[in-house]
Formats: C-alpha cells, sequence, structure tokens
C-alpha cells in the first residue's frame, strides 16, 4: 500500500494518496520520479490530498514540491506533520 | 496504442476540419434571443440552442471577443449548421457571415419588427431542413492528424499534478508527433510555473508572446485584487483538496503538457491556430468560459482532469473528465468517464494511463457520449473583458 507519493527526491512534502491516515501510522511513501519507496511516521491524522511534511521544517524555509519552490512556511512542522494553509503561504501577491 | 495508421470516425466538413458531433446550433447572438432560440430548439427535435447572458452594449476588445467566440462556436466542426437569431439583423448578418466562411449551412434572423412569433416559425422552418439534411450526414474514417484536442483541469487537488494531468501531458506528448492540433492555457494557473512553459516554447519568437500574454493577466491581478488571490487562487475547492499555494497548483497544472511537446504558438482568447501542434491560448482558468473559448478556437475534443470532480460539460465539445482520486472516483463516478487512481497506488504507469486515455477519446470521437453530455451539461460561457456602455 502507498500512503503517500512525491515527485522529487529534493522534495520537502508529499501527498497523502489513501483516505483515513491516522497519527502514529507507519506511512510508506513512493518517489515518482525515481520509483523507489520511503518510510515515515505520521504526527497527525491527514485527509486525502493533503500534505505532509517529509522533514523538519523551520517558519520561513522554502517549501519544496516538484522539485520547485511553492512557497515559504509560515510555521515550524514536524515530519510527518499536515503542512497546508495554516503553515504554508505563497511568497506571491 | 496510438500511430500515424490509427484513425477515427468523424464528419469531414466543407472546409475540410473534421468534426466528433453533429449538431445544428440555434445561436443566440444576444441575451434577448435567448427565448426565440430556445423556442426552435423546443420545435425542432435534435436541434440545440446555446442560451447565454451577454450580447448588448459591449464595446472595443470586449465586443471584438463576444463576435469571435460566437462565430468560432459556430464555425466549430462539431457543429453541422447554424440557425442565428439576434434581436438587430444586422449583427445576426455578422455573425452568420463569419460562420459562411466555413462553407457549412447557416441562416440568420433578427427579431426587430417582426416579433418572437414570427422569429420562431421562420427559423423553425430552417431548422428544420438543416437538422434532417444533417441526420443524413455520414462518418468517414479519418486520421489522428485531423483532430484538434484541447485540455483543461477543474476543481483541481494535489492528485491532479500527482496522476490525471501526467496523464494528459502522456497522451499529448503521444498526439503531438502524429500531427494532431493542440491546446491548453488558464493563464493566471501558470503562475509559478511560467518559466517552465517559457522554457518549453520552440523560439524566441513564441516566447516572448507567451510571456506577454502572462505578463498582461498577471496586471489585471494586481489592478482589481483587494489583498491578494488567496480566496481563489488556489480555490476553496483546491484547498480542501489539500492544495496549498498558487505554484502548487501551477507545478501541477503545467503537467498536461506532458514532458517533450514544444509549444510552437500563442493565440488571443478564441483564435484560431493556423498548424498543427500544441498552442497556448490566453484565457480564464474557469472552466466553462476556458472550455467555451477552446469550443470557438475550433478544438473538437477536449480532456479534463479533476481532483475533486468539477462536473462541467459544453454543448459543443465533448468534455473526458480523468480523476487520479479514488475517493471522487468513488462518490462521483457518474461524471468520470476515465478512473487513473491506480496510478497513485503504482499499479499502472504513466505509459498505460496515457493509452487508456486515449482510447477512451478515439472511443469518444466515433461518438460515445461522455458522462458529461449524457447527464446533459451544456456549459456555454462567454468571457468578459469588462464593463458593458
Amino acid at each position: 500500500m502507498i500512503h503517500f507519493v512525491l515527485h522529487d527526491p529534493k522534495d520537502t512534502v508529499a501527498v497523502v494518496v489513501v483516505e483515513g491516515v491516522k497519527a502514529g501510522q507507519d506511512l510508506t511513501g513512493w518517489i515518482m520520479d525515481e520509483d523507489r519507496t520511503i518510510q515515515l511516521k505520521s504526527q497527525q491524522d491527514i485527509p486525502i490530498g493533503h500534505k505532509l511534511a517529509l522533514k523538519d521544517i523551520k517558519g520561513g524555509e522554502t517549501i519544496i514540491k516538484y522539485g520547485h519552490d511553492i512557497g515559504k512556511a509560515i510555521a515550524d512542522i514536524k515530519a510527518g506533520a499536515h503542512a497546508h494553509v495554516h503553515n504554508i503561504k505563497t511568497k506571491r501577491w | 496504442m496510438i500511430t500515424s495508421k490509427t484513425t477515427f470516425q468523424g464528419y469531414r466538413r466543407e472546409n475540410g476540419r473534421v468534426g466528433v458531433r453533429n449538431h445544428v446550433l440555434i445561436l443566440p447572438v444576444d441575451d434577448l434571443s435567448n427565448a426565440a432560440a430556445e423556442a426552435v430548439a423546443n420545435n425542432i427535435k435534435g436541434t440545440l440552442a446555446i442560451p447565454h447572458p451577454y450580447g448588448r452594449l459591449q464595446f472595443g476588445a470586449d465586443l471584438d471577443l463576444h463576435f469571435r467566440t460566437l462565430i468560432g462556436a459556430g464555425s466549430n466542426p462539431n457543429v453541422a449548421a447554424v440557425v442565428v437569431i439576434c434581436i438587430e439583423e444586422s449583427w445576426a448578418k455578422k455573425v452568420v457571415d463569419g460562420i459562411a466562411k466555413t462553407g457549412k449551412p447557416v441562416t440568420g434572423f433578427g427579431i426587430e419588427l417582426h416579433g418572437d412569433h414570427d422569429t420562431v416559425m421562420r427559423a423553425s422552418k430552417v431548422a428544420k431542413e438543416y437538422v434532417q439534411w444533417a441526420s443524413e450526414l455520414k462518418r468517414v474514417e479519418c486520421p489522428v492528424s485531423d483532430l484538434w484536442v484541447s485540455c483543461k483541469c477543474g476543481e483541481s487537488d494535489t492528485t491532479s499534478g500527482c496522476g490525471s494531468n501526467p496523464t494528459v501531458g502522456n497522451a499529448f506528448d503521444k498526439l503531438e508527433p502524429l500531427g494532431a492540433t493542440l491546446c491548453f492555457g488558464e493563464t493566471t494557473e501558470i503562475t509559478g510555473g511560467e518559466q517552465i512553459v517559457a522554457d518549453r516554447c520552440a523560439n524566441g519568437e513564441v516566447r516572448e508572446r507567451f510571456m506577454m500574454m502572462f505578463n498582461r493577466y498577471q496586471e489585471v491581478v494586481e489592478r482589481h485584487k483587494t489583498s491578494d488571490l488567496v480566496d481563489s487562487q488556489p480555490t476553496k475547492g483546491n484547498i480542501a483538496g489539500g492544495l496549498t499555494t498558487i505554484e502548487e497548483k501551477a507545478l501541477g497544472n503545467i503537467q498536461k503538457i506532458g514532458k517533450k511537446c514544444k509549444v510552437i504558438g500563442v493565440i488571443d482568447k478564441a483564435e484560431v491556430p493556423t498548424r498543427p501542434g500544441l498552442w497556448f491560448m490566453d484565457s480564464s482558468s474557469a472552466a466553462a468560459e476556458m472550455v467555451t473559448l477552446c469550443a470557438a478556437s475550433g478544438y473538437a475534443v477536449h480532456l479534463f482532469p479533476t481532483g475533486q470532480g468539477n462536473v462541467i460539460g459544453n454543448p459543443i465539445l465533448p468534455v473526458i473528465k480523468l480523476t487520479a482520486n479514488p475517493r471522487t472516483a468513488r462518490t462521483m463516478s457518474e461524471h468520470i468517464d476515465l478512473d487513473v487512481s491506480g496510478l497513485l497506488q503504482r499499479q499502472k504507469n504513466l505509459d498505460q494511463a496515457g493509452d487508456e486515455l486515449l482510447e477512451v477519446m478515439l472511443r469518444t470521437c466515433n461518438g460515445r457520449l461522455t458522462a458529461a453530455e449524457a447527464l446533459g451539461h451544456r456549459e456555454f460561457v462567454l468571457t468578459r473583458l469588462y464593463e458593458s456602455a
């Protein structure tokens, strides 16, 4: 079972692709560009389609997805925690 | 597997373009003519009215776009013949003259000095002749190079960028070498990925025109924004689906243009591409507006990846929906033409998903109704540039 996917090995966040991920669950992730899997424990319940942090991220740090800058952290985010609009914002607009 | 020998059964029109549907359109030029157009379509079975709310007191570039969109819709090869109805006869004639350049049957009617009853009676007589004539047209075998395929995603979520958008990209990478004419757009939704698109432009001239269109739209946003675009880009639906920033949405969005296709040209809204290959059309990211512009540009079939489940259709253009979100595939199955959620469980690869999409597309081109067509989704939405006079 693949619980989350990421595009690029440099990505710092990944997408949960199954329903019902719970806090403390051991998750398997798939790095699509390299076709290999990694393991991570979730810190929180995370809905399908939402992201989790792949490493500890400090407030102000750039968030990487698709190997590209998608915005910045506006709060510290722990590895395995829910990463979304409450702790990430665009650098534009 | 799609190859240069692959064919589909289409309607070859008077101007050589190939359609995959055979509509007789009852086309109102303005809001006031909707009632008569719908009355004609009700009288004459098998015709299709496409009501809309605009066409009065528009001016300048906005009026030009209005006419270009209506003439383009009537000229689309999925349309066999057109009855045009307008409050003023001279504007009906302007649309008729534009559509007549394709060589297809088209007649216009003005309501002024006649009233709805007389107009509906005269227009119905012509519509009846057209629909009976069109019903005898035969599909013929056509190569894939005759296909014009557009794409736009909607109610995107993170699964769009991981699965359904790259599936469209894979299909585009296979269609482009076969000589198909392709299109993407959604100008604001490229924000954050504009450099990637610029790098894919075939030459400096195309790149410059793309960046001009991109910056022009950014200026519109700057001029009208209140705080920023966070209330609409990403949308509330995008955010519910897990998309956080416009950059993330954009990087997912541009997966639709595949890994190989070059952008060979840039068109303004509802302009018609002049040769095969991948075109960028400056356009809104609102689904019904963008798909309507694709119909007006002459595209015959549309690929629409969705994450959270957009239900859009179009009266002229069959809209094929695919999703990689297993929850959407389950809870909104009646709207989904292709479920590619297996991609995200490593049950299939992108190449297989792309082939599946092309198969569904060819079946649709051969006449199979899409989910949106079967459900009666006919969103015909005109793009406005600014206020009426």
